[in-house]
């Protein structure tokens, strides 16, 4: 016995019931739950920016320009996660260059960058076109250069073309919101399509994602806009959390009855794989898919959002009451991701028995490179508040 | 009235065009020669799939020099048994003729891999030995010959 | 176009559009134009492969026959140098027993490469069987569906192969695939499986399973030819695939196959 295949002699021995010899280790570990979570974060941080926008929703103004950013930060490691869990990374180009027509994991490398290049870059291009022509006469040295190239040279600011960044901007915010939509939907369709496992094969997985992006990007926009806040010394708007909240309520129901309604269709359908997949949720996966993603991710919140709609607490209790709101859902929503991807693997294709997963600490699959990645897009939100501050942007008459 | 067209626009639809050429002249650089050649796939790689060498030379290889138990396997009831399902793979042995390079297993368990009893077996495809009764503490082939095992060794 | 003789005018109009083909022809020669039409060539896949000319294998293992040896599962591993370890095979067998009180029991300790000892008593017994699995080659290959990047494939042969050169090692294919059958190689680091011996195969060997199976319990053959030992097999006796409700176009083909096997 080589000490490499320790741990697989390890979880061997802790298999139950029967498995394919070739199913003891797990293929998909805790990076590819950090990759849904993040484009979550992406898709809904992005519909929570474009509510403001296209209808006009004036109230969440104070929040646009950061869930753009929040959006883009996220979105820039997005793919990171899945290229570094791939045993061959060097060769991780073949996706964009011979791209597979039938798989759904080759055509989102082109949903990615339609969404990268075609929607965020130039949604938030046309925004900050104005204010970094300004910046970057008002600036000396690198920074007058720095912004100079992020104008793309184009420095004119006269009120026409000003008026043409808002009409083009609000174009691609409504082509936007479908890209959001089909962005997290298609992450959803990765696993929604395999055929081979009935726990991830469902037609409902791509808008069980979407919504559960939504509830997710809502969250971390109404909590980074808290934090920023707070480290500004700004005074938290509590009408901007009422009305974030507001719509977190009302994608949060939509998010549980779809889930519901999922639940209800495989327990009524009672498939072939129905005996496999009873024992998994009442069992391995009981704490986080009832625990996590149910109480603390989606129950908890639901009551007290419904609390704060009908009354209206004290204004430090409701601030209070949001930011923990927030996190919960976060921790629902990464629960969740952690049931879809984790616990299709946990148990046999044979429907015969379960192998088991524990995450190790460190090496290219840990929680130390998961945490990294979840991490460095708030490095990056920072670095781009710095660069480009909403709060600095030249004021624009309507 | 002449036709206003927004200078960012035209600056991005430049940036957009330098892009995507770029990918497509580094993408014509990268994609392999034979890739698509038969479908989407590096075509070479069906000649890579058919490179590895053999480790099982197959049985008529063994009976081009092992004629006397060809012979002898075809008057009994392992005839329809290959040499290396028993004797390993045999194509080192095939080119060195060393016969080091060739598996001889004995021992009971090697013999009830197959004629062991089993409820899974059917009755009717081997022949099944209770090992735990059927002279104990014998090897199989100090009785039976392996390649004509009912002549029975006197 | 119409070869009877035309109005000057028609001409005219021939000359200059043979004119614009000309130079439309040119640009499409630079350099971009060359990677674009070659870009479309391959999204939209080359054609498959339709070469009357060659096998197409089907496989079919005939559970009454099969012992449980091992043998199969053994050399397996030795003529495709996958790991000795118990968690990689490529082939295996799998011994289902039902029991008289109607649970199934199913086993296959280090793949079955060391034999099986029977671990339910013959009075409990309803019924035992031994299952080998592998590669199904199927036709319609979830597998293959899945690679991002056409690093697995359907030979013309029929045969499902991966290109150890190409792979990304994504892992795709192994949740895809319903039977278990492909697994990541522990030093290769790119997916591996059944290649039905592809090598062997053509040097005009049998694959290795098959080379040792004591009791003929494994067969492969040419499904076009309808007069192959396979074909003949085939419609002789009353087979199945496994998981036929997921259409995955399974080639291999069991005989006795008994409603406990997944």
């Amino acid at each position: 016995m080589e000490p490499h295949y320790q741990h697989l002699y390890e979880i061997l021995a802790n298999a139950q019931g029967y498995i394919f010899p070739n199913e003891i280790d797990l293929q998909w570990g805790i990076l590819i739950v950090v990759y849904p979570f993040i484009t979550g974060l992406v898709a809904g941080a992005f519909i929570l920016a474009s509510l403001e926008r296209v209808f006009k929703v004036k109230i969440l103004k104070p929040t646009y320009q950061i869930a753009l950013l929040t959006a883009l930060s996220f979105l820039l490691v997005a793919t990171m996660p899945l290229i570094s869990h791939l045993s061959q990374p060097q060769r991780a180009y073949e996706i964009m260059i011979t791209p597979h027509s039938s798989s759904a994991m080759a055509i989102f490398g082109f949903v990615y960058l339609w969404y990268l290049m075609v929607v965020l870059l130039l949604e938030i291009w046309f925004d900050y076109r104005h204010s970094m022509v300004v910046w970057s006469n008002e600036k000396k040295g690198v920074m007058k250069w720095v912004y100079k190239i992020l104008t793309l040279g184009v420095s004119d600011i006269s009120p026409r073309t000003v008026k043409w960044d808002r009409k083009l901007g609000y174009i691609i915010t409504v082509v936007g919101i479908p890209s959001a939509f089909i962005l997290h939907g298609y992450v959803g369709f990765i696993f929604g399509s395999i055929k081979a496992n009935p726990w991830w094969s469902t037609p409902l997985m791509p808008i069980i994602f979407l919504f559960s992006a939504m509830v997710s990007g809502i969250s971390l926009v109404m909590l980074v806009y808290m934090v920023i806040s707070h480290i500004r010394k700004k005074v938290i708007d509590v009408n901007v959390l009422d009305a974030i909240g507001k719509y977190l309520f009302f994608v949060l129901i939509l998010d549980f009855t779809l889930e519901g309604l999922d639940q209800i269709q495989r327990i009524y359908e009672a498939e072939e794989s129905f005996e496999i997949i009873k024992l998994l949720v009442s069992g391995k996966l009981y704490l986080t898919l009832f625990v996590a993603q149910g109480l603390v991710g989606t129950i908890i919140p639901l009551i007290t959002l419904a609390f704060l709609q009908f009354y209206k607490h004290k204004i430090k209790l409701r601030k209070t009451m949001y930011f923990i709101v927030s996190i919960l859902v976060l921790i629902g929503v990464y629960s969740m991701r952690w049931n879809v991807v984790i616990g299709g693997q946990l148990f046999s294709k044979s429907f015969s028995g379960f192998t088991s997963f524990k995450v190790g600490l460190i090496g290219l699959d840990g929680t130390l490179m998961a945490a990294f990645w979840l991490v460095l897009p708030i490095g990056i939100l920072a670095f781009l508040l710095w660069l480009l501050p909403p709060w600095k942007m030249v004021e624009e008459e309507e | 009235m002449k036709l206003y067209i927004p200078p960012q626009l035209t600056r991005l639809a430049l940036a957009f065009a330098i892009f995507i050429s770029l990918f497509l002249v580094l993408r014509h650089f990268l994609v392999p020669d034979t890739f698509g050649q038969y479908g989407h796939y590096r075509g070479a790689s069906l000649i890579d799939n058919a490179q590895p060498e053999i480790h099982y030379a197959g049985q008529q290889a063994c009976f081009e020099c092992h004629q006397d138990i060809q012979d002898l396997k075809a008057q009994d009831v392992h005839s329809e048994i290959h040499c290396e399902t028993c004797h390993g793979p045999g194509q080192k042995h095939v080119l060195s003729g060393e016969s080091s390079d060739i598996l001889k297993p004995t021992g009971r368990e090697f013999c009830g891999l197959c004629h062991a009893m089993n409820a899974a077996k059917q009755k009717n495809a081997v022949f099944q030995v209770d090992l735990k009764k059927h002279n104990i503490g014998k090897n199989c082939i100090e009785c039976h010959n392996p390649h004509q095992p009912w002549e029975m060794k006197k | 176009m119409s070869q009877s003789t035309s109005a000057m005018g028609n001409e005219k109009i021939k000359s200059s559009r043979r004119k614009f083909l000309k130079s439309a022809a040119t640009l499409a020669g630079a350099t971009i134009g060359y990677s674009w039409l070659k870009s479309s060539q391959v999204l939209l896949f080359a054609a498959e492969p339709k070469d009357e000319s060659l096998p197409w294998y089907g496989i079919v293992i005939d559970i009454e026959k099969c012992i449980g040896c091992g043998s199969c599962a053994k050399a397996c591993k030795k003529e495709n140098d996958v790991p000795i370890e118990p968690f990689f095979f490529r082939t295996w067998i799998e011994q289902y027993t039902v029991k008289n009180d109607g649970s199934v029991n199913i086993v296959s300790p280090n793949g079955g490469i060391d034999g099986f000892e029977q671990t339910v008593p013959d009075e409990d017994i309803f019924k035992s069987f031994f299952v080998p699995k592998m590669c199904n080659h199927c036709s319609k290959s979830p597998c293959i569906q899945v690679c991002p990047v056409g690093a697995t494939y359907d030979s013309p042969e029929g045969v499902v192969l991966i290109d150890e050169k190409y792979c990304i090692g994504c892992r795709y294919c192994v949740q895809a695939c319903p039977y278990g059958c492909r697994f990541i190689h522990p030093v290769k680091k790119v997916a591996n499986k059944c290649t039905l011996c592809y090598h062997r195969l053509k040097k005009n060997l049998t694959p290795a399973c098959m080379e040792v199976c004591p009791t003929g319990a494994r067969m492969y053959g040419n499904l076009r030819d309808k007069n192959s030992e396979l074909v003949k097999f085939l419609k002789e006796h009353t087979t199945q695939v496994l998981r036929p409700n997921l259409n995955t176009g399974a080639k291999l083909y069991y005989n006795a196959l008994s409603s406990e096997v997944r």
